[in-house]
């Protein structure tokens, strides 16, 4: 994280109003702050500006100007979808919603005293806090790779330039060539992510590369619809994929980036491009406000809120609630639970029953999607799940050809729910 | 408790048949089912201006309407359908006694935007009537299921009430919450199609469809499964402004 670079100030009006405004006057409106304004923070922001109508004073703080959505990225790398339309920016929370948006990094949180300091010196009081700040890598999960390496071997598992540089290598692979991805141990966002990923290289390649190959290496034994990608890959991609599982060593990979080399069950092999996506944590400012127990912070299944503080409220990625998937659908519809429950408590408004669902759709070949989903209710301890469905194997083309077009009107469809 | 079979539930409620009417119990059923002289009489009425059917039977302004039992909705490779009807038909929706008798008892409910222009046939026994007569033109008719009465739950309680249930917008505002993942408050149908501004009976009947699996969708079929009347109606209640 770059704590120096340069703060931008979205509606530089707005946030000096804010805060330039008395102690006394600030009492006037509760105040909620955001951290992160990612699928789940920038959700819960516009929900609570939208249905307290003003009531309530909200704070984004978000150090991007420009967000890339991870949804939707393998799209990008297969060719489906353009950059451009990966990018939202928070124009609209700020000038519709009246949102402060604070571009900054957040640093701290004093639970006591009840603020958050920035990196850009603002210590901004709040009476309920959001933490949503996605997730972080665990450092030495896959011996021989740090941050450093990134440029190297791209996680490309937070969206933006990470996701152009990975696409560049693949298209500018050597014939022939190895392209390597070292695939997340459980919990990490977006189960079928890495898979999705493999697809649409392994489509790219048997374009312009044919006799590339793709190499999985994954310590989980089983992974997110996995027969349905399997069908997919033998019959669009036969004999390209090439996956070791644990029992072959998929679980011990170390990787060289000075050399382009990775070893697996100690042997050395070259590789052309390599994908490493790490083992991942809660982003990291959950841990620094002391709200993370382990990796994820823990949550109460009825609203989000931290089971450390109840003036806080964690969603998305970075929390531990039971069944839901880490993904953006799932972090959307937690976000609006999260609304509800935090204007009930600051300004007295009718407070709902919990509800939530996920479906995450993943393109395997040109036209051919899958989708899996489930509901969700509060259970006594956590999160769990009351119904579900996934795609079959053996569907026709035109069911296949009918989902992907609904997975990209889920796109825009969720992106106007996030951004307004 | 007596149990009326789903099926004239539900026709009775896409019918949009406000006197609750004494429902036939199950084992009434294959003598409710209807006389196929007498739908012949009822299509050559209501359908035959459209439809053709029989030997030699031809595409004409409608599909033609053989062997229609079993068939794919929208599964003739030589007509063109309605995007609404061809995305059913890709969706999986295939013509039972069920499915036929939603969607003549009002064809848009059970497949929003089809060319059908016809307004629908309220009246119970008539589709009964019809039915039969289609069914004496589809492949060996004394073979097909009328569907098997356990796939799908019955619902002995759809009725006037619940159609005229008072929607709590308020509520539906929250519950909506979890629709604008996929369907867009503007309006916007890209790929899912919009449901804003609709008149709420239509709405309810949809959501209805879908909870009893006579729409197919896996989506739709889980979300309005887990909804109530009272939710399913403060929803219609709450989209409906939005279109406004
Ligand atoms: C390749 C890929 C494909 C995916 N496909 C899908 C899909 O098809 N469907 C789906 O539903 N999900 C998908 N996901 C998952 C989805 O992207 C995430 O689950 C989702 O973004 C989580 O939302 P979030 O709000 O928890 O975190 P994020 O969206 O990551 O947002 C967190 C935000 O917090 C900000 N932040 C972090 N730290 C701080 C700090 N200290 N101060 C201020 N701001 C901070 C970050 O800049 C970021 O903008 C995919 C993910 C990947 C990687
Ligand atoms: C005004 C013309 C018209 C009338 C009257 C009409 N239909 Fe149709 N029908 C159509 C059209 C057009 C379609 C194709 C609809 C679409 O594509 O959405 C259709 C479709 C159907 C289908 C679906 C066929 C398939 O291949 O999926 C059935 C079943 C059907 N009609 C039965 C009937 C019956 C029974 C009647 C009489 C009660 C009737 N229709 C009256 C025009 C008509
Ligand atoms: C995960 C995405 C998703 C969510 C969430 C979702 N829907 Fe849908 N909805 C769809 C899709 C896809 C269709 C088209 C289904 C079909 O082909 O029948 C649809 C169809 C519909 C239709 C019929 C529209 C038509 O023109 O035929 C209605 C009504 C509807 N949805 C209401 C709702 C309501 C109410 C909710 C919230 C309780 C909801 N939907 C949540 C994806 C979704």
């Amino acid at each position: 994280m770059t704590l120096n670079r340069r703060l931008f100030l979205a509606s530089a009006t707005a946030v000096t109003a804010t805060l330039a405004a008395p102690a006394v006057l600030g009492q006037a409106r509760p105040r909620v702050i955001v951290i992160g304004g990612g699928a789940g923070g920038a959700t819960a922001a516009r929900y609570i500006a939208k249905d307290s109508d003003g009531a309530i004073d909200v704070t984004l703080i978000e150090p991007t100007r420009q967000y890339y959505t991870c949804f939707f990225s393998n799209l990008y790398l297969g060719g489906f979808w353009e950059y451009e339309n990966l990018g939202h920016s928070y124009g609209t929370l700020a000038a519709e919603y009246g949102i402060n948006v604070l571009h900054d990094w957040a640093v701290g949180v004093d639970r006591d005293a009840k603020t958050v300091s920035t990196a850009g010196g603002h210590t901004l009081p709040y009476d309920r806090l959001i933490v949503a700040p996605g997730i972080d890598f665990i450092e030495g999960s896959v011996p021989g790779w740090d941050v450093s390496a990134q440029d190297v071997m791209p996680h490309a598992y937070k969206a933006g330039s990470q996701t152009q540089l990975l696409k560049h290598q693949v298209e500018s692979m050597r014939e022939g060539g190895t392209f390597a991805m070292v695939a997340p141990p459980n919990p990490y966002r977006c189960p079928p992510g890495p898979y999705e990923r493999v697809s649409m290289v392994a489509h790219v390649l048997s374009q312009r590369n044919p006799t590339a190959k793709i190499l999985v290496l994954d310590p989980k034994e089983s992974f997110s619809k996995q027969g349905l990608f399997e069908e997919g890959w033998a019959r669009h991609y036969s004999g390209m994929i090439e996956r070791i599982g644990p029992d072959f060593g998929g679980d011990a990979v170390e990787v060289r980036p000075d050399s382009m080399e990775i070893v697996v069950d100690g042997e050395v092999q070259a590789v052309d491009v390599c994908n490493v996506i790490p083992a991942q944590k809660a982003g990291r400012i959950a841990e620094l406000a002391g709200l993370t127990d382990g990796n994820w912070a823990p949550v109460t299944p009825t609203d989000m809120r931290s089971r450390l503080d109840e003036a806080c409220f964690v969603l998305g990625d970075a929390s531990a609630q039971g069944a839901m998937p880490k993904s953006g659908f799932s972090a959307n519809s937690q976000a609006k639970v999260v609304a509800n429950a935090v204007r009930a408590d600051l300004t007295g408004s009718r407070l709902f029953p919990a509800r939530y669902s996920n479906t995450c759709w993943s393109l395997i070949a040109p036209e051919d999607g899958v989708k899996v989903g489930a509901s969700y209710e509060p259970g006594a301890d956590q999160i769990e799940s009351v119904s579900s469905f996934v795609s079959q194997v053996g569907e026709d083309a035109d069911l296949r050809r009918r989902t992907y077009e609904e997975s990209i009107g889920w796109y825009e469809g969720i992106c106007a729910d996030i951004f307004g | 408790m007596i149990q009326a079979p789903r099926v004239l539930a539900l026709a009775t409620l896409l019918a949009g048949a406000f006197a609750a009417p004494a429902l036939p119990q199950a084992a009434d059923r294959a003598e409710a089912l209807g006389d196929p002289a007498r739908g012949l009489a009822l299509y050559r009425r209501d359908c035959a201006f459209c439809h053709q059917i029989g030997e030699e039977a031809q595409n004409a302004v409608g599909p033609h309407l053989n062997r229609i039992f079993d068939r794919g909705a929208g599964a003739l490779e030589d007509f063109r359908y309605s995007a609404g009807l061809a995305r059913m038909g890709d969706d999986g929706l295939t013509w039972t006694y069920e499915t036929l008798d939603a969607y003549l008892a009002n064809p848009r409910a059970l497949v929003s935007g089809t060319r059908m222009s016809y307004r629908g046939l309220r009246d119970e026994q008539g589709r009964h009537d019809l039915i039969a007569f289609l069914r004496a033109n589809s492949d060996q008719p004394q073979n097909i299921p009328e569907s098997a009465p356990t796939a799908l739950p019955r619902q002995p309680d759809l009725s006037a009430e619940v159609l005229a249930l008072e929607g709590d917008e308020e509520y539906g505002e929250y519950l909506a919450a979890e629709c604008t993942t996929c369907h867009q408050r503007s309006g916007a149908d890209a790929g899912i199609p919009a449901i804003v501004g609709w008149p709420p009976q239509d709405f309810v009947v949809a959501m209805h469809a879908y909870k009893q699996g006579l729409r197919p969708h896996p989506v739709m079929q889980m979300m309005a499964g887990r909804l109530d009347d009272e939710q399913i109606a403060a929803l219609a209640a709450y989209f409906a402004t939005l279109g406004e």
